[in-house]
């Protein structure tokens, strides 16, 4: 039975439960009148319905888990598998070619001798379908007839089905936290992997970086892969020079749609300044590359600086500060209107000016959502890749000079993994070393941000 | 109509006097042609049921009408004889000299001592630390507190229980010496031992300062104020001395209000 399907049963037969069970209840509830009935019919209904559907659907994971299993015991214990090879690559390969004809998703055999593994194959998965079919069924109906027989008036149903809503709901929160857990897991084995042959001491503190994916894994790497270009051409571009941008021109932009600016002008602009956080990073790359990186270039060698590059750290930090902008300022646009208005007529009544009231009351009141923006901003920058990728190419460089050309950790991971080389290779695996670099910095930026808040923040209530 | 006013009162001199005042917000007018002197040796209450305009009227005596884009006041209000509304009237300057204390104790999310010190400092009425302090324990004294808070100056002021806070309000407002203070139902949010407190307060500041208070209790009225402007669907239907107002209403809709058969 095809996973589809069944849940299409799942639905139909939870349906009808549903049906029945309301029915019940309706029919209970007009029978007594005098008595105010603990639970609405459609409680009922849903009691039955969840009772019906999620055992059911909670067997078929199970079985369609258990099943291959049972599949192959039962075909080992033919006649057939006796002529099978005992262990290892063969045996495996022929079981795993007759599996394939007897479910249809190959035409024939490549290897005669699984052939006459084919049938046991097609016998074993037949019966247990059946079996699987039957056993859900009947595991549903037992469920329904169960959950309907206690239907009765001063049945509690409505408890039962939220508190189910409930289960569900931390379900879905706890697929995120899990999801983390899972990335952290799977990079923390291939960072100890390439750390097998690079050292941390010579990954975290080197200051070259020039891996070779066509290298021979086996060779003394430590000397090329010092990450610390990355980091700092990650910092400079992602959180000094687009800072220096997004920070006073978010902020600015937050002050004036807040405090000065005529609704009419807001209820356009606001949302104007939205779509900036909408426009995809390949976008925003090209106009980094082709616009903004040649302007510097040549505004530099008018200047007289003569080596500027047409890739320059300058050209991809700014234009990924304008991109993030709108994070700085629409959190510190809605901390900012959040801020009682009982504080603004408070300053404003002792003859305090508007730039007064917002530098000395709103924006000390607003920080915690101001800084939670900064940091939002921030940990977006250092994650961004397309700009950087466009407009300051991949070449490490350790340098202060914004005209010159940088990479970032992001860059680095995708070059590393899109290039060549094969999975183990200490290049590759790199790539896997940068991002939980990455991520824990990220973690500790926002951890290091909620300490501050909480340290800093001017509580208003 | 006419606002009717008792005939006995005292002369006293106008700190400010406000003529045929109407206040707008849109189109709905929510004042309607209010003429007061406001006496600079009294507290004056406006009381009336909700929504009668004594809070716009009281709003519109600082400007602070002027935060409310759609509101538009006509009419003339002057403080010492100069008009407030006249162009080219220092909006910071008028506010220095009219304070305001508010319905809900609004204290900045700022140290009690800041609290105090953000008026003095952005008026600059404090020549170093020592003269800033000096005017940080004068207010808090004077507002009843210092003896409180003196310990923990630095602490939030919003930690501070409602009652504290609303004094704190009143001293930041006494810290830049202003000439008027209004009050906007300054009580309404406190219960009654912080409302004693608050009215014991108003009764000391009596005198230094021309205090205006706007309130939903009669008997507040009639405890802390001297004069006594009834307000009604923005009208003032009556005006004279508090004990005249409470115990010989000439206007038929002020005898129900005091008496509570409506409000």
């Amino acid at each position: 039975m095809s996973p589809a399907l069944l849940l299409f049963v799942a639905l139909g037969l939870g349906l009808v439960g549903w049906l029945a069970g309301r029915a019940k209840a309706s029919a209970f509830q007009r029978a007594d009148t005098s008595k105010r009935p603990v639970a609405r019919p459609n409680y009922h209904g849903w009691y039955v319905a969840l009772w019906v559907g999620v055992p059911l659907l909670a067997f078929a994971v199970l079985w369609m888990a258990l099943m291959p299993m049972l599949v192959m015991q039962s075909v080992l214990a033919s006649d057939a598998a006796a002529s099978l090879p005992e262990f290892g690559f063969m045996r495996d390969t022929l079981l795993s070619e007759a599996r394939s004809v007897a479910t249809g998703a190959a035409p024939a055999v490549f290897d005669a001798a699984a052939r006459p593994l084919i049938e046991p194959f097609r016998d074993a998965i037949q019966r247990y379908t059946v079996i699987g079919m039957v056993l859900a069924m009947s595991i549903a109906v037992i469920c329904a007839l169960w959950s309907y027989s206690r239907l009765n008036p001063t049945f509690t149903a409505r408890t039962r089905v939220e508190r189910a809503v409930m289960a569900a709901l931390v379900i879905a929160s706890l697929v995120a936290i899990l999801t983390t857990f899972g990335i952290l897991v799977s990079l923390i084995f291939e960072t100890i992997r390439f750390f097998g042959f690079v050292s941390p001491i010579d990954f975290l503190f080197g200051t070259s970086w020039n891996p070779d994916p066509m290298s021979s894994p086996d060779a003394d790497q430590g000397d090329r892969y010092g990450a610390i270009p990355l980091f700092w051409g990650t910092i400079y571009i992602g959180a000094i020079i687009a800072m220096i941008v997004a920070i006073p021109l978010g902020l600015m932009s937050a002050i004036y749609l807040t405090q000065y600016a005529d609704p009419r002008v807001r209820a356009w602009l606001k949302p104007a300044l939205e779509v900036l956080a909408g426009v995809p990073t390949v976008v925003y790359g090209y106009f980094a590359a082709l616009t903004v990186a040649p302007f510097i270039r040549d505004v530099a060698r008018s200047v007289g600086i003569e080596n500027a590059s047409s890739e320059s750290a300058l050209a991809a930090g700014l234009v990924m500060g304008v991109m993030i902008i709108p994070f700085v300022s629409s959190m510190a646009d809605d901390s900012i209107a959040a801020v009682p208005g009982s504080m603004r007529d408070g300053s404003l009544a002792m003859g305090a000016t508007q730039s007064e009231t917002i530098k000395r009351v709103l924006i000390p009141a607003a920080l915690p959502g101001i800084v939670a923006g900064i940091m939002l901003a921030i940990s977006r920058a250092i994650g961004e890749t397309m700009i950087v990728v466009m407009a300051a190419s991949t070449a490490a460089n350790l340098s202060g000079n914004p005209l010159e050309s940088m990479t970032t950790v992001t860059v680095q991971i995708v070059a590393m993994l899109t290039g060549e080389g094969s999975f183990d290779h200490p290049a590759t695996l790199s790539a896997f070393a940068l991002g939980f670099v990455l991520f824990l910095v990220t973690l500790v930026l926002n951890f290091i941000a909620l300490r501050v808040v909480k340290r800093f923040r001017e509580a208003y209530e | 109509m006419v606002t009717v006013r008792h005939e006995n009162l005292p002369a006293t001199d106008a700190k400010m006097r406000t003529t045929d005042v109407n206040v707008y917000y849109g189109d709905k007018q929510a004042i309607d042609s209010v003429s007061i002197d406001i006496p600079s040796q009294y507290v004056t209450a406006f009381i009336g049921p909700s929504g009668c305009g004594k809070s716009t009227f009281l709003r519109s005596l600082n400007r602070m009408n002027d935060t409310i884009p759609s509101a538009r006041v006509e009419g003339t209000i002057e403080l010492e004889g100069d008009d407030i509304y006249r162009s080219g009237m220092d909006v910071v300057q008028l506010r220095a000299r009219v304070g305001m204390v508010f319905q809900k104790p609004n204290p900045f999310p700022k140290s009690i001592y800041d609290n105090i010190a953000y008026g003095p400092k952005i008026h600059g009425l404090a020549e170093g630390k020592d003269a800033l302090d000096a005017i940080v324990e004068k207010s808090l004294t004077r507002a009843g507190l210092w003896n409180e808070v003196k310990d923990r100056l630095d602490e939030s002021g919003t930690a501070l229980s409602g009652g504290q806070q609303q004094r704190l309000c009143i001293a930041r407002a006494i810290a830049v010496d202003p000439e008027v203070i209004l009050m906007d139902e300054p009580c309404s949010a406190l219960d009654p031992i912080a409302t004693a407190k608050i009215e014991e307060l108003i009764d000391e500041l009596t005198g230094r300062y021309a205090i205006v208070i706007v309130t939903h209790s009669m008997q507040q009225a009639a405890r802390v104020s001297q004069r006594t402007a009834f307000f009604h669907l923005g009208k003032m239907v009556e005006y004279g001395a508090t004990e005249d107002i409470f115990t010989n209403p000439i206007e038929e809709r002020t005898k129900d209000y005091i008496t509570g058969r409506y409000g």
